[in-house]
């Protein structure tokens, strides 16, 4: 190892780092490191594929003498199936398996804990002929006491979901709660409020859901997943096969948000019956099943204090939470520490609350969402009671260089000038009130040790790269692509791009933002070690040392003798064998720039204090993701985020009826998701920052820019019409009570 | 994606060969146009007719004539095609509009005005197999004390707070427009405010059409031609979104003054709801501010909110308003 220099972060903030990375690693990228492709607006490599159907998703694969699956699931928020007859489903034409979800001789006891908890599958010649049988299955159930609303399942007398004496399990609370009360008590301004955020559900555009072919001792699975080596570890090890007996393809993904890691109940059910039935199974997801039983973002109540000096300096935080991942957990609200609080000044006490609905998954940046919400408008309740402009007041708060200069950036662009000084105050069209708002945020994401990668050159000039992970729709196959053609001085469309195949190189699943930043820099050291042996090749034939030859604009060369260039694909015939092949592992992280990323966005509503309908008229989403591989598909991403964060600002929401602990509008026609008309003009802008860490500095962008949007909409629409909105989503019955509750307050 | 249960198919070319393809009961068959509503149905299992009567191969059903200010629709016109209708965006605003507003782009193209009239609630009890609500032949309406943030404000003495999914239908109603349907005992004439049926009249059906029957033309009489008429829809969502509140309002002007008007509120009630008494007020009063507003309290003076959607009274009182004063701007020419 040789300690090298390099010069990390952006032109608003910079510092030089020494590292040393291990020999065989390419000579790392740094903030004065002039590239060629990376970070320029590169159109995704499968985009005519997607855009002209030729790809095929997990939902299209079919094969020959292919059954199809359909699984049986529970009617009831609670019961014990106490008896299951299903030999007139079995005597349907064209059933040929059965698989129970549970074991079979637990029929008597077995308690189902929430409407469309699973209880059986079956498969059969049609999709048709699986739905009738699945209605043929003749099931004696024993109704149990249920509870599906947050606050029902916080009561004493609250029927027990799991287990224990009560639905909430509180975690360790982090602060002491009498020393922030004492600063509290101590600020010169605070505020307290209680937020509610409600359950979100994933409603990716392609449901869950594989194809398992038998294929000879085990497996052939096409899966639409986030995990491809999940899929293939979580099989193997519940089939008791081992992980090269199960082969798992994943072509294209539609969308996965967080919920699609490991083979899932599905998956296990789907291989079950595949194998009962020695023929391939394709077992997709309903859009109901979709809403039920496979995730969600779960719901949040918030109970916030917050205070701060007479000069503008936040003394203390305090927040309580609790939240409903249904039968699962993982309902906690991160409230994240963007500004300056220190850990004494911080209280933070998180509980899950347990209900009889289906289970929390991972929702792009599980809990950050619901804390911003609260957190966000916190910040902004505080400015208005301290005078000041919010974003000064964040700015007088923030040390972050990325996240100021950020702050300034998105300002410039809104206009911030122009907002209404007084919330509600703005010059009115009639009944339409404008308003604008901010919030900000971090993330972590700066990738592991967890990637192989291949990357081939053969003699003909061809180049593949090999690497086994998927691409959820992110981009990152192009990602690949640019990579390559950086360090072999092509252009992305000269790359082939295989990938996403447990047969190729180990790479880690779509998840914490984290596969772009984990990858890239074995990539970018497959690419450096076949370049590597490449030019060794060249070096006998020109007589030259391999350091001393380059690879740039589609040429090999040597720079100081002219008369050594080839372009790429000639300088290849120089290569002995057939193909030479780069092997890397990826690197350890080594110190960055900063750890974590920021972002902050801007948005511009307007209201009619009439109807309460808000319109979103412009978001300015500013966001690092450390350096950036593709431009384009970054802004895409931004933009995919504030959608769906738009989304869960003003429309999204599962809703429960309590009665009958059934959700009611498990579809697309009433679980209401953005459309095209509410999309608003989004401007995203990503500050390319050298952040250092491995030799590519990549961080990742999946989550972040989902996170500040609905904050930022409740401060617009604050602003706009001087009504806070604490509960999302924001719609317009909500708006409609709160302007009366105002209009009332004042005549009263 | 759920799947459709098994049924016959049969092509009919002509309305006597659909309606000799009809049984008695509404179990045998099943009028199959746009299928939109059908199909979603069938798939959900709320419905499995044992044989589907295409009619889209009915050429004789597809038509808008525009004649001497009568309008007459052939029933499996599309909402699209009602919409980009160039004389009826002249002529009658408020029904283009109310097509042109409804669900998306592609369901406008399939969906055909006959479909439109004849659809089934979109109530989410009555839309989900789970909830065997008293539409379906269950015991209680689940919306009156569960989820009903979206249901009917005019709920006296109704067993079911559904409200009708039509948009085209509140215009046709403010139109005073009349249905012609055929069986096979005959043609009869319907007027459209008597062909929606309220829950407490049959709680099981939305309408006074038979399993036998169909509609063979939607008729807008002359006497609505040179009218002033508006339609404003607010919905939540700006793209693909049912109705919190739309108003459909059909007026005789005379200079400033409404000579005489029809005010009807689709979502708020089980059938397109008439606002009577405000269009009692209006008779000879000049069309203003103070005036509409006053046609908006009116309008739902009676009104009868369930728990979560009191919001619709103010909401209302608005769009009457607003959809009033929008006369002026859409004036017939």
């Amino acid at each position: 190892m040789t300690e090298k220099t390099v010069r990390v972060g952006f032109s608003g903030d910079s510092k030089e780092l020494k590292i040393n990375p291990p020999d065989t690693s390419p000579p790392a990228w740094d903030l004065d490191s002039k590239l060629a492709v990376v970070g320029t607006n590169v159109p995704r490599v499968d985009g005519p594929d997607k855009v002209t159907g030729r790809a095929k998703y997990t939902y299209d694969i079919n094969l020959p003498g292919m059954l199809y699956g359909r699984i049986l699931r529970s009617p009831h928020a609670a019961a014990i199936v106490k008896s299951v007859d299903t030999a007139a489903a079995m005597k349907m034409p064209g059933v040929k398996a059965l698989v129970f979800a549970f074991d079979e001789s637990k029929i008597g006891e077995k308690k189902l804990r929430y409407a469309g908890d699973e209880i059986l599958a079956i498969a059969a010649d049609s999709p048709e002929r699986a739905d009738d049988a699945v209605r043929a299955v003749k099931i004696e159930y024993d109704p149990q006491p249920f509870v599906v609303d947050l606050d029902d399942a916080m009561k004493a007398d609250a029927p027990i979901v799991n287990d224990g004496k009560s639905n909430v399990r509180g975690k360790n609370p982090r602060g002491d709660a009498a020393a922030v009360d004492a600063k509290l008590a101590g600020s010169s301004k605070k505020i307290e409020a209680t937020f509610r955020t409600q359950v979100q559900t994933h409603s990716a555009l392609e449901t869950h859901g594989l194809v398992v072919a038998p294929d000879g001792d085990g497996i052939k699975v096409w899966a639409s997943t986030q995990g491809v080596f999940s899929v293939r570890d979580g099989l193997s090890s519940n089939l008791g096969l081992k992980a090269e007996q199960v082969r798992v393809i994943s072509t294209f993904v539609g969308g996965g948000f967080g919920a699609k890691f490991g083979p899932g109940v599905e998956g296990v059910l789907c291989t079950k019956l595949a194998r009962q039935a020695n023929a391939p199974v394709k077992l997709m997801l309903t859009r109901k099943e979709e809403h039920l039983a496979v995730g969600n973002r779960p719901n949040s109540l918030q109970k916030v204090k917050l205070g701060a000096d007479s000069t503008g300096k936040l003394t203390a935080i305090s927040a309580t939470t609790f939240g409903t991942g249904g039968v699962g957990g993982g309902a906690g609200c991160t409230i994240p520490a963007i500004y300056n609080l220190n850990r004494d000044a911080t209280y933070k006490a998180e509980s899950d609350v347990f209900t009889n609905a289906g289970s929390s998954a991972a929702m792009r940046a599980p809990g950050h969402p619901q804390g911003i919400f609260a957190m966000e408008q916190s910040m902004d309740m505080l400015a208005y009671e301290l005078g000041l402009d919010p974003l000064e007041f964040r700015m007088l708060n923030d040390d972050n260089p990325v996240r100021r200069a950020q702050f300034n950036l998105g300002a410039k662009e809104i206009g911030w000038p122009n907002r209404p000084k007084v919330a509600g105050g703005g010059k009115a069209d009639g009944p339409l009130k404008r308003g604008m708002g901010v919030a900000g945020t971090l993330w972590y994401a700066g990738g592991g040790k967890d990637a192989k990668a291949d990357v081939e050159i053969g003699k003909g000039g061809e180049v593949t790269v090999y690497q086994g992970a998927q691409d959820i729709g992110t981009g990152f196959k192009t990602v690949l692509a640019i990579l390559v053609a950086e360090e072999l001085g092509l252009k992305p469309e000269d790359i082939t791009v295989r990938a996403a195949d447990s047969r190729f190189p180990y790479g880690p699943g779509s998840g914490g933002s984290t596969t772009t930043p984990t990858v890239a820099p074995a990539v970018h050291a497959a690419a450096y070690a076949a370049k590597r042996k490449l030019f060794e090749a060249l070096a006998t034939t020109w007589q030259v040392k391999p350091d001393d030859i380059s690879a740039k604009d589609g040429k090999v060369f040597v720079a100081s003798d002219p008369s050594k260039s080839l372009p790429f694909k000639k300088a290849c015939a120089a290569l002995t064998a057939d193909k030479v092949t780069g092997s890397a592992d990826r690197e350890a992280n080594y110190d960055g720039y900063r750890g974590n990323t920021a972002g902050c966005q801007f948005a511009e509503v307007e209201v009619d204090t009439e109807t309460g309908v808000v319109r979103v008229l412009r978001v300015v989403a500013v966001q690092d993701a450390g350096r950036i591989i593709n431009k384009l598909c970054s802004e895409s991403q931004i933009s995919g985020g504030v959608i769906q964060g738009l989304s869960y600002a003003l429309f999204e929401d599962r809703i429960m009826d309590k009665s009958a602990g059934k959700m009611v509008n498990a579809n697309f026609m009433e679980y209401k998701i953005a459309g095209p008309k509410d999309c608003p003009e989004i401007k995203s802008i990503v500050l390319d920052v050298a952040n250092g860490r491995n030799s590519v500095g990549a961080m990742g962008l999946g989550e972040a820019p989902v996170i500040p949007t609905a904050a930022a909409i409740a401060n617009a629409i604050y602003n706009a019409i001087g009504v806070r909105i604490f509960e999302l989503p924001m719609t317009p019955d909500k708006i409609i009570a709160a302007l009366a509750r105002k209009e009332g307050a004042k005549t009263a | 994606m759920s799947s459709l249960p098994v049924f016959d198919y049969v092509n009919a070319t002509s309305p006597a060969e659909a309606m000799g393809q009809l049984g008695a009961g509404w179990s045998e068959a099943a009028l199959y146009a746009g299928g939109v509503d059908l199909l979603d149905l069938m798939k959900e299992r709320l419905y499995e007719p044992k044989k589907l009567v295409n009619i889209k191969t009915a050429p004789s059903l597809k038509y808008i004539k525009v004649e001497n200010g009568e309008v007459r629709i052939g029933p499996l016109v599309t909402l699209a095609e009602i919409a980009a209708h160039p004389e009826l965006q002249k002529s009658h605003p408020a029904l283009a509009r109310a097509a042109g507003k409804a669900a998306t782009p592609q369901i406008r193209n399939l969906a055909t005005i006959g479909g439109n009239l004849c659809q089934r609630p979109r109530c989410w009890y009555f839309r989900s197999e789970d909830f065997p609500c008293m539409r379906k032949g269950g015991e209680k309406c689940f919306a009156k004390e569960g989820e009903n943030r979206y249901h009917a404000i005019f709920t006296e003495g109704e067993p079911c707070v559904i409200v009708h999914p039509s948009a085209a239908g509140v215009a046709l109603v403010a139109f005073g427009a009349q249905l012609k349907i055929a069986s096979s005992s005959g043609e009869r004439t319907v007027d459209i405010e008597k062909f929606f049926v309220r829950p407490k009249d049959n709680v099981r059906r939305e309408n006074v059409l038979g399993p036998k029957d169909l509609i063979t033309e939607i008729v807008i009489p002359a006497s609505a031609a040179g009218m002033a008429s508006a339609y404003i829809k607010i919905r939540e969502k700006q793209s693909y979104d049912w109705p919190l509140a739309d108003v459909a309002v059909v007026a005789k002007l005379s200079g400033a003054n409404v000579e005489a008007c029809r005010i009807v509120l689709g979502s708020a009630a089980p059938v397109p709801h008439r606002a009577t008494e405000a269009e009692e007020f209006l008779k000879g009063k000049p069309l203003n501010e103070e005036n509409a507003a006053r046609a908006g309290e009116l309008a739902v003076k009676d009104a009868s909110p369930l728990e979560q959607n009191a919001y619709k009274v103010p909401l209302f009182k608005t769009v009457v308003r607003r959809t009033l004063l929008a006369l002026k701007e859409t004036k017939a020419s």
